[in-house]
């Protein structure tokens, strides 16, 4: 038999990665009909499976010109899935569904058009965490520009949002924007025209894709993943405010301006300004101390990490804290904003409040608060009030006003139990900071400033974080005087973060017993 | 009323024959039944056949037009058995099912049916759950066909080929009276493509006449010594008559090639992928004109010897390409040339994966590895698809990557940040709270063993909830607990769905449970529907449905089995609620079974019903109040308690805004449906008061109003007044 005739026509082959909910599957269908209109073949399968509910999942496409199969005389034979290395568009509805594309080989420089949405939607793993669990956007960037001929980043969420439509809409106009397929603009419009619901919204939408792909870069720039920084003010309108501000830029290194001023700003919020110059007063000690042992060679590391971390051990969150938040201007304001609620509208808030034994007691007169937390018959009789939790209606005439009460316990707060309880906590904290820096161990005094992130939240997540601070400390005072004693304590710290049950921590101790002999066994223990 | 209607849809049932279909596969193949002229139809839904169902269902009005009797069966046993219709009359009808799990199931049924044999065509049309996007252990449906010998068909995954084995598969049944399997893979059932529409057809006979003239052949029953007859005949009279129609109808295809030395056996499901293969080693077009000759399998048993010889006689070498495992047919393939003295070399598993999904990439290393052994000069033609360069017209395509691109460092450093992204509960599911209360009653009573079952409530044991040890498949959560039915501290706790309850844990599950006195606790999740699979009712749901019995509570159904200590709990969100009960089950001096129903409505279902209802309310100026849920960012510490008890996709993290906060705090996004477990669950876990829930009063009443401005006015002033206070004092 002679040569076998091979004719010409390759499909055009697409990959759209999608997350369950995002509308994948209507985009699908809105580039076939596309096709279909254009006269072309168009073929498209997916395995959305349980990947329905919230999963990833891909939809694969292909497209060939009908004039190519009527001149090999027979119906195109298309692939059900796409190869890698042979994909000529990629789109991606999230960020990260763009690397798993990348990771896939579904993207190769030679051919392929990646479009993704920069928008994050969190992993639960990545939202889990105790700490900060979220992944580098720019590590998929960095990927794209080497894996995809053309890699075109939009938050495309965004714009379809703004156009009061989804996901789907932006992407279909990026796709028309981006000139990745032989269809014109008026073809992809009039597919949208051709659907049954949302199809103004839908147009609004693509449009803002359209034109945000067609004046995209060649060349994506990077995500900006800076933390907000503080802008330190030339002067402050109240003479006691300013004069803090004016020991702040006299006393204390540039560097540490930024952080000082926000932790002023925080304690004038949280209390007074008289509490706020005692914050003050303490960094400046601190500085002081800093200088003796090289802090101008540290880069005043050890300055920066009180400012930073004494500012939140002053205003710890207990339940006059709560109550202020909830009752100001400014919250109902947001409120009303974050639920876009339109004038004509009335937005009441429902808060979900369970204070315990612990917080009443906290808010009472040290002695009294003292007295009643071992008394069995009020305190059990409290306790056995406290067993539900309140539903509190801080929008009402009596909610607001009891809240409103609470709040202004503040002038009081100085001299309740709780305050007793941190400031002693505080107390030996920097007394253990000025001990280690005098004896020469400034990195693990450092640390041990920094170890103060992990108390934070209410009752039971408090507790926990108390915990694991004293498992800390204690073996912040093991680890003195050793080498690389910052290193493993701040290795420490993030074991501490690792999970819920504090399992990390326990091993990591456990190994550092077995290191040093000298260590003392209850330092497992405690870390429970 | 299932997840997704396809009344529009099935108006391409109705166009008329010599016009051109343009659809989905499981639409095709329910044109396909109708153009065969079935009688009746049954089966269970479970993906990737969950659509067929929907199809058939919305389709009510055009099967009935037709005397085609539909019905939605409470287990794949009960559709197999449906089947026996086709035994003593000639009524061709047609059951479908998710595969192997419905397979399993039906199996008993089927060995019957296959042992009997039937006089009708009786077609089971499975969706080979396998490969990428499958949800269930990887095995091949090819083993139930050998065991009872029933016909395999699996054709090329375009619609005309799949439409003709559906007409080809009733001949081909009736022609040999054995029962036929229809194979169709994931994608295959979700492919958008084409094929020219032939005339509907009423059943030759209908039910009705059935039961108007009932017959009854006791030779057909299996009982002895009919049951050893049953055994002959499909060797001496039904499998020749088989091979006999193939061969005739040439249901399988072959396709020939220049290189005439060499070949490639395939299973017809994988046509697609190995024309790709082949196009993308320049030894084939995107027509399907292909330089290696095809020996193409739409029907994979039985083998067709006479076939396979004529294929390979005169060929060095040939290549099984064949999904799955074990290799049966390239077993079988040995067996045949060696019977037949043909020494062509067969190759297959040896130059393709034993395990796992025949991708395009995968199948295309083993044709190249096949053809590098056997026939190198054809990899030496010339560049993969060079017919484009020659071609003037289709735009010139660079060949594929020879090297991944997956090697490069920057892409291999998106394994640290790419997450995976596990299937999990939806926004506002009411299994959620169930979970969260599990985890709650836990952190009180100590671990326990969970056994699971099949549903969205297996999500349970992925993050952030990681509960349940096993799952033993649908319906058996509660008899996978059955052993632990021993004296001791600790009490096991099973989970069950509505839909595996009806399907069979009613019985398998509860009445065992009942019978044989354990005293663990069963967990009954009753979100109205069977969820998983697309929302379709149950004998429990709520909703009226002009053609189904729904309403029968599941309550009285375990009461009916025997079981003394129910409780029912018609709110899941109650998560302080769940969790006590659960602590109760777990502790009670009662003997039996505990068994507790959680009741609340799939979310998913539950908006599509409401968000119009509501949407209408708001228009017509009617007084609405909508409820959601937020996070205060500056009460939020970022711990993120709240998320590792929930995993909703609405509770989200985001940047606190705050210098001195570097951890990310909680955020509740728009796409919350104020279900109310975040703020349960900070409840009862007494995790922290950043939650709130807003309720949005659309249209307020005049009350409202005067409300609003009188508590505005006093609330104002303390607020401004506090204001100003903090200004003084601005940084």
């Amino acid at each position: 038999m002679n040569q076998t005739l091979l004719h010409p026509g390759t499909p055009i082959k697409i990959a759209v990665l999608a997350m369950g909910g995002q509308g994948g599957g209507v985009l699908a269908d809105w580039i076939v009909e596309l096709a279909e209109h254009a006269g072309w073949w168009a073929q498209t399968t997916s395995v959305p499976g349980v990947a329905q509910r919230t999963g990833a999942t891909i939809y694969y496409l292909e497209l060939l010109p009908e004039s190519a199969a009527a001149a090999a005389g027979r119906p195109p034979i298309l692939a059900m899935m796409p190869t890698p290395g042979d994909i000529d568009l990629v789109v991606a509805a999230e960020l990260m569904e763009a690397g798993r594309a990348m990771q896939r080989g579904l993207v190769t420089p030679e051919r392929s058009t990646l479009i993704t949405s920069t928008h994050r939607s969190y992993s639960v793993t990545e939202k889990a965490a105790l700490g900060n669990g979220i992944g580098d956007p720019n590590t998929v960037l960095d990927a794209g520009r080497e894996a995809a001929k053309r890699l075109i980043a939009l938050d495309l969420q965004a714009l379809a949002e703004q156009a009061g439509s989804v996901i789907s809409a932006s992407l279909f106009g990026a796709i028309a924007g981006s000139g990745a397929l032989p269809f014109g603009r008026e073809a992809f419009e009039a597919t949208i025209r051709g659907g049954s619901k949302g199809v103004e919204p839908s147009l609004r939408a693509f449009a803002l894709g359209f034109e945000a792909a067609a004046q995209a870069p060649a060349v994506p720039a990077a995500i900006d993943t800076r933390r907000p920084s503080v802008t330190v003010p030339d002067h402050a309108a109240h003479p006691e405010v300013q004069r803090l501000l004016g020991k702040i830029k006299a006393e204390f290194p540039p560097v540490t301006h930024g952080l000082l001023v926000a932790g002023v700003r925080r304690l004038i919020d949280y209390q007074d300004v008289a509490y706020a110059a005692e914050y003050v007063q303490k960094c400046a000690e601190l500085r002081a101390l800093d200088e003796r042992h090289g802090g101008t060679m540290k880069g005043w590391a050890l300055t920066q990490a009180a400012a930073h971390r004494l500012a939140v051990a002053m205003s710890y969150d207990d339940v006059i804290r709560v109550a202020d938040l909830k009752t100001r201007g400014s919250r109902f304001a947001r409120v009303r904003e974050e639920v876009g609620a339109k004038a004509d509208q009335l937005v009441y808030t429902t808060e979900f409040m369970h204070p315990r034994l612990e917080e009443i007691c906290g808010t009472l007169p040290a002695g009294l608060g003292r007295w009643l937390e071992h008394s069995k018959t009020i305190g059990g009789f409290v306790k056995r009030k406290m067993e539900h939790g309140r539903r509190v209606q801080s929008g009402t005439l009596t909610w607001f006003l009891a809240l409103y009460t609470v709040a202004g316990l503040r002038r009081f707060r100085r001299s309740l139990l709780r305050h007793e309880i941190e400031t002693a906590q505080q107390r030996e904290w920097l007394g253990r900071v000025v001990r280690l820096a005098e004896t020469g161990d400034y990195d693990l005094a450092v640390e041990i400033l920094h170890c103060r992130r992990i108390v934070k939240g209410y009752s039971g997540t408090h507790d926990r974080g108390d915990k694991r601070f004293a498992a800390l400390m204690q073996a912040a005072d093991e680890l003195a005087g050793r080498a690389q004693a910052a290193a493993t304590l701040h290795k420490l710290l993030e074991a501490a973060m690792a999970d819920e049950q504090g399992r990390e921590l326990d091993a990591q101790l456990a190994m550092l017993l077995r290191h040093h002999a000298a260590g003392s066994p209850p330092m497992a223990r405690q870390a429970a | 009323m299932a997840e997704r209607s396809f009344k529009k849809e099935v108006q391409q049932l109705r166009i008329p024959a010599g016009e051109e279909f343009r659809g989905e596969g499981i639409l095709a193949i329910t044109k396909a039944l109708l153009q065969s002229g079935v009688g009746y139809v049954g089966g269970y839904q479970g993906s990737p056949i969950s659509h067929l169902m929907d199809v058939l269902a919305d389709a009510k009005e055009i099967l009935e037009e037709l005397d085609v009797h539909f019905e939605t069966s409470a287990s794949e046993a009960s559709a197999a058995a449906m089947l026996a219709a086709s035994v003593m009359y000639p009524i061709r009808g047609a059951v479908t099912w998710k595969s192997t799990v419905g397979t399993n199931v039906a199996s008993d049924a089927l060995a019957n049916l296959a042992s009997g044999g039937v006089t009708g065509g009786a077609l089971v049309i499975i969706g080979e759950d396998y490969g990428e996007g499958s949800s269930i252990m990887q095995e091949r449906s090819h083993a139930f066909a050998m065991k009872s010998q029933m016909w395999l068909l699996d054709p090329r995954p375009n619609l005309e080929s799949i439409v003709k084995s559906v007409e080809d598969g009733f001949e081909l049944s009736e022609a040999s009276n054995t029962p036929v399997m229809l194979q169709v893979r994931i994608r295959s059932c979700h492919v958008h493509g084409r094929f020219v529409t032939k005339e509907n057809r009423r059943p030759r006979y209908t039910l009705k006449e059935a039961l108007a003239n009932p017959r009854r052949d006791t030779s057909r029953i299996v009982l002895p010594p009919a049951s050893f007859q049953h055994e002959h005949e499909k060797i001496e009279r039904r499998w020749p008559a088989a091979v006999e129609f193939i061969r005739e109808r040439k249901l399988n295809e072959v396709f020939d090639g220049d290189f005439e030395e060499v070949g490639l056996i395939l299973q017809g499901g994988l046509y697609n992928g190995v024309i790709r293969a082949l196009q993308l080693l320049g030894l084939a077009d995107s027509f399907g004109n292909s330089r290696i000759p095809l020996y193409v399998m739409n029907v994979t048993y039985p083998v067709i010897d006479e076939e396979v010889v004529a294929f390979c006689q005169g060929k060095r070498a040939v290549l099984m390409l064949e999904e799955g495992q074990p290799d049966y047919i390239e077993q079988n393939l040995h067996a045949i040339l060696r019977k037949n003295r043909v020494d062509t070399l067969l190759s297959g598993k040896d130059v393709l994966p034993m395990a796992g999904e025949y991708s395009t990439a995968a199948m295309k290393a083993g044709i190249e590895a096949f053809l590098k052994a056997q026939l190198p000069e054809a990899l030496a033609t010339h560049a993969p698809v060079a017919v484009d360069e020659a071609a003037t017209t289709a735009a010139a395509k660079p060949k594929a990557a020879a090297v991944p691109i997956t090697f490069h460092p920057k892409v291999k450093a998106l394994a640290e940040v790419v997450p995976p992204r596990p299937a999990g509960f939806c926004t506002g599911c009411p299994e959620r709270p169930i979970f969260a209360a599990m985890k709650l009653a836990q952190q009180d009573l100590g671990e326990h063993h969970v056994s699971c079952d099949i549903g969205c409530h297996l999500f349970s044991i992925l993050p952030p909830f990681n509960l349940g040890a096993t799952t033993m498949g649908y319906g058996l959560g509660a008899a996978s607990s059955s052993a632990f039915n021993v004296k001791s501290g600790k009490r096991s706790i099973s989970v069950m769905g509505d839909g595996g309850f009806w399907h069979n844990g009613l019985t398998s599950g509860i009445a065992n449970a009942v019978f044989n006195k354990n005293d663990g606790v069963i967990v009954i999740v009753d979100n109205y529907y069977s969820s998983a699979t697309g929302g379709q009712d149950i004998l429990s749901s709520r909703a009226d449905n002009p053609d189904r019995a729904t309403k029968n509570p599941i309550e009285a159904a375990i009461r009916g089995a025997g079981v003394k200590w129910v409780r029912t709990i018609d709110r899941t969100y109650d998560v302080a609620r769940v969790r006590d009960t659960l602590e109760e089950a777990l502790t009670t001096t009662t003997d039996g079974p505990k068994v507790i129903i959680a009741q609340s409505e799939c979310m998913l279902n539950r908006q599509r019903r409401e968000k119009p209802l509501f949407a209408q309310k708001v228009k017509a100026g009617e007084r609405a109040v909508k409820e959601r849920f937020g996070v205060d960012p500056d009460v939020c510490t970022g711990d993120h308690a709240c998320i590792r008890l929930s995993g909703c996709p609405s509770l989200s993290v985001k940047d606190s805004g705050d210098p001195l906060k570097e951890d990310p705090v909680a955020h509740v996004d728009n796409s919350c449906v104020g279900c109310g477990n975040c703020g349960e669950v900070a409840e009862a876990a007494v995790l922290c008061p950043s939650f709130y829930r807003a309720d949005i009063i659309h249209n307020p009443s005049g009350t409202d109003r005067f409300l609003a401005k009188v508590r505005g006015a006093v609330i104002g002033w303390l607020q401004r007044r506090r204001a100003a206070r903090l200004a003084r004092f601005a940084l």
